[in-house]
């Protein structure tokens, strides 16, 4: 038979699957369509604002986008890589309760951290109340620093995006990668030579991955900058679109910037390189090192540090500010709130993954440069303001309207199923590049040996990958739903009439300025993602192994 | 145990929970794209509401966002009225042909003339002062006169204000170049980022805030946001409230700047009347002193009193300058604040 005359196996998989990758196609360009219309309605000249922006903008732009590319990026990775390496090869005091918290910050929004710190700093924060209390006689006493500067916004990225970095880490050291390691120190390799040795070139891929979202998130925050003064691409696009009227500079904006994003996937793709690691499955986990004496504590210090700094804190002070004001503030309405936040991040998370899931395996059926490309189409949205997408969401869905004869009608538009489509959108790499990583995980051999059995592909996937792939994907849609429960200028933009989730309600009373009035929302925000991320990592837990 | 079926019956039972049952269809409504979100608005909405059976619907975001939605949508759009919180940005809308004009004797009577367009396409809801706020022991209130006047050496490293990403400060500038000219704005604003105390970082609030923590000692803010701390819940905003006084700029001359939240009925509004009985409703005496006193801006109604607050900082002369001029003169003023380098 041909299949057997064949040397690779790929040729031989290619035999069949043009249904998937026909319907991949399709699904990427579905995808890509909101993103792609603005820049493919503005290919005109440059725009009148253009040559202004070049001039007086554009290198302050490019400073500090860069800047807060750098800063937050390193500091995610060395606080998200270095507590996944501490709370599961290590033995310290308060390891096990670390292990979960250091996942909590994910859940807070990195807008609602900028506006929680900078109201605590202020003349008439927590913090100086504290001191005028605490020094004697100092009761009118005014202390000023400035909290709001640009290092401060990268370090609070840092704060709410390391989880990103730490959860693949962590899942991977937990796994195979952990017993080899433990092998190397039995050899009697030193710890940090194992570290660095072993322990780094295995993590790449996680840590290179959870960086690429941390990056991304960071490119596409406008909340805290916009709140401290910090002008970003991100800024950059808002003025020129909607202060300056001038969407072709705008686009020209955010296609400098998915230009960077772009660079940014295919970085985190070159870095895997031709390295396959194929799963032995969930083996047992490495026994922990034990540490001993300062050593011990430090690592309990470092650890527990970010829960501090990136949940704790804020929370608490959310906590407070909803005492005050919760009377006030708080009515039935909150409950409807929390349901349209839930209902459309469960929607979202399960509608993205299913995509993602298909995705992926079309990749993997059919790896050619076409469905490769497809995907990296797909995930672009992930780099694109939330703004830019609704709008692009927008124009889509009015031609359909005016397509299906409704001149006065509007189908698609200001419905919550155009909404939730474009969070797919939004956050497709949100779902994909954890599915892409769990299928290479799993390595093609099963898929090759299911395939040349005879099973069809929908089988293969339904019976081999699905079950091995079960954790992975209740993670990605995790991260989904959380961040559809943060999400918010594309929630603002494109939501039905009396149509409010959380987070819109608490911006809009943080931006109006009325910072503790917003905190019994931005506090349920915050409730609902941590909820949602102890949900992942105890089905994570599950997948993988118990605790001793 | 798998954990998917239950999380996939947890998704379904909250998206059943969040998309249930459509409401019953109401006897009339009227729909309402608003950058207003305080908490008068709504109570106005639920009034007008039970007297008229017509029910607002309302999506709330950034005028730049519902001018940007409106023209897309074009003439299949269900907006009915756009609420603003600038009148540039009316302006803008009138602009791109957005909005429609309006004959109406309740608003012509209760709406004065400089506070409206001249063509009738959008009016002023509520006004507010863009004023200095200085530090009384720091501070001797005879040395501010004027806007202009805060580009002198004296105040080098003393003064607070916002980012020109803000509208206020857009249209603040805007009325700075229809009374002295593009170039003195342009020079104005050198002089101003030259004298700031720090890079401009955070909202009104923040400025006031930091004159009472000494970085600097005269911000330029909105009344409302003064007067709110003022009336704080949280008794430190009031205290510092005490430190601070209000100053009303240019006094002697043309009078202090103010701008307008105002609103407009759009152009293929499908439930016009109700539009324009909603608009009505906002000027009448008992809507304009719930703005008053819920949210501490000054009545567009002439006959309606403010709020204590704002009464006890005294009446001041307000600059008349057609408010139009704000909007015409807004993509000027952008593009000198970014020659200037102020952020």
């Amino acid at each position: 038979m041909e299949i057997a005359l064949r040397p690779g196996w790929r040729l031989t998989l290619r035999t069949l699957p043009w249904g998937w990758t026909a319907t991949a196609l399709l699904l990427a360009g579905l995808l890509a369509l909101p993103v792609l219309t603005v820049p493919l309605g503005a290919l005109a000249p440059a725009g009148p604002a253009w040559t202004h922006v070049v001039e007086t903008l554009l290198p302050r732009y490019f400073g500090n986008t860069l800047y807060l590319l750098l800063a937050s990026g390193a500091l995610a990775l060395v606080i998200g890589a270095g507590t996944a390496w501490l709370v599961t090869m290590c033995e310290f005091p308060g390891r096990r309760h670390l292990r979960w918290a250091l996942a909590l910050p994910l859940a807070v929004p990195a807008y609602m951290a900028a506006y929680v710190y900078a109201a605590m700093g202020d003349v008439t924060g927590p913090l100086q109340k504290l001191l005028r209390a605490v020094l004697p006689g100092n009761a009118d006493a005014v202390y000023y620093w400035n909290l709001m500067r640009i290092e401060v916004v990268a370090v609070i990225f840092a704060l709410v995006l390391y989880p990103y970095v730490y959860l693949p880490c962590r899942a991977l050291l937990a796994s195979r990668a952990g017993r080899t390691l433990e092998a190397a120190r039995m050899l009697g390799r030193g710890h940090f030579a194992v570290f660095r040795t072993i322990g780094l070139p295995l993590a790449r891929p996680a840590m290179a991955g959870g960086l690429a979202l941390v990056l991304m998130e960071v490119i596409n925050d406008y909340g805290a900058v916009k709140y401290y003064g910090v002008q970003t691409f991100t800024t950059g696009i808002f003025r020129a679109w909607f202060t300056l009227g001038d969407l072709d500079t705008a686009v020209r904006l955010a296609g400098i910037l998915m230009l960077v994003v772009f660079t940014l996937l295919v970085a985190e793709r070159w870095q895997r390189g031709s390295a396959r690691y194929a799963a032995s499955g969930a083996g047992a986990q490495a026994t922990p090192y034990p540490l001993r004496g300062a050593g011990a504590w430090l690592a309990a210090l470092c650890c527990t540090l970010p829960v501090l700094l990136g949940f704790l804190i804020p929370v608490l002070q959310l906590i407070a500010w909803t005492v005050q004001t919760a009377p006030a503030v708080v009515d039935a309405a909150f409950l409807r709130l929390t349901l349209n936040s839930l209902g459309l991040a469960a929607a979202a998370g399960v509608l993205a993954v299913a995509v993602a899931l298909v995705l992926g395996y079309a990749c993997r059926l059919d790896p050619t440069r076409i469905t490769r490309g497809a995907t990296r189409l797909a995930v672009l949205g992930y780099s694109v303001p939330g703004a830019v997408i609704a709008v692009g969401m927008l124009t889509i869905t009015l031609s359909v309207d005016r397509g299906l004869g409704g001149t006065t009608t509007l189908w698609l538009t200001g419905t919550l199923g155009a909404l939730i489509a474009a969070y797919v959108v939004r956050f497709m790499a949100v779902a994909y590049l954890p599915v892409d990583a769990g299928l290479e995980r799993i390595g093609p051999r099963l898929t090759e040996a299911s395939r040349m059995l005879g099973a069809r592909p929908w089988r293969t996937l339904w019976r081999i990958e699905l079950p091995l792939l079960k954790g992975t994907l209740v993670a990605a849609a995790t991260l989904v739903v959380i961040d559809v429960l943060k999400e918010l200028p594309l929630t603002l933009i494109l939501r039905p009439f009396n149509f409010d989730t959380l987070a819109t309600r608490a911006f809009q009373l943080a931006s109006d300025e009325q910072v503790a009035q917003s905190a019994p929302a931005a506090l349920l925000v915050i409730a609902c993602a941590t909820a949602v991320v102890l949900l992942l990592h105890s089905s994570v837990d599950r997948g993988s192994h118990r605790e001793p | 145990m798998s954990s998917m079926p239950r999380w996939f019956a947890l998704a379904a039972a909250v998206l059943l929970g969040a998309c249930g049952a459509p409401e019953a269809p109401p006897a009339g409504e009227v729909n309402v794209y608003s950058h207003r979100h305080y908490e008068a608005d709504q109570q106005l909405y639920d009034r007008f509401t039970e007297r008229t059976g017509i029910r607002v619907n309302v999506i709330t975001a950034s005028a730049d966002e519902l001018i940007t939605r409106l023209e897309n949508e074009g003439a299949a759009s269900p907006a009915d009225l756009l609420i603003t919180v600038d009148a540039g940005r009316l302006h803008r809308a009138k602009e791109r042909g957005l909005l429609q004009p309006i004959e109406s004797a309740t608003l012509q009577a209760s709406v004065p003339e400089h506070l409206r367009d001249r063509d009738r396409q959008w009016w002023g809801l509520t006004q507010r002062a863009r004023v200095l706020v200085y530090d009384r022991e720091r501070v001797d209130p005879a040395e501010l006169s004027t806007y202009e006047a805060l580009t002198d050496e004296v105040w080098q490293g003393r003064l607070l204000v916002r980012s020109s990403e803000n509208v206020y400060n857009q249209s603040m500038l805007a009325s700075l170049i229809a009374h002295d000219g593009e170039e003195a704005a342009e020079a104005w604003a050198r002089g101003i980022v030259a004298n700031m105390a720090r890079p401009p970082s955070g909202g009104d609030t923040d400025q006031v805030k930091a004159v009472a923590a000494g970085v600097g000692d005269v911000a330029i803010a909105n009344t409302y946001y003064v007067a709110r701390l003022v009336e704080s819940a949280d008794p430190e905003e009031r205290r510092i409230a005490e430190r601070l006084a209000v100053f009303f700029p240019n006094q002697q001359g043309r009078g202090t700047h103010i701008n307008v939240s105002g609103a407009g009925v759009t152009r293929h509004a499908p439930n016009r009347d109700h539009a324009i009985a909603l608009l009505e409703f906002f000027t009448t005496p008992d809507s304009q002193a719930l703005f008053a006193e819920l949210n501490q801006e000054y009545p567009v109604n002439p006959d309606v009193p403010w709020s204590a607050t704002l009464r006890g900082w005294g009446e001041f002369k307000a600059d008349t300058l057609d408010l139009t001029r704000l909007g015409e003169l807004n993509d000027a003023a952008v593009r000198v604040f970014d020659r200037a380098g102020w952020r």
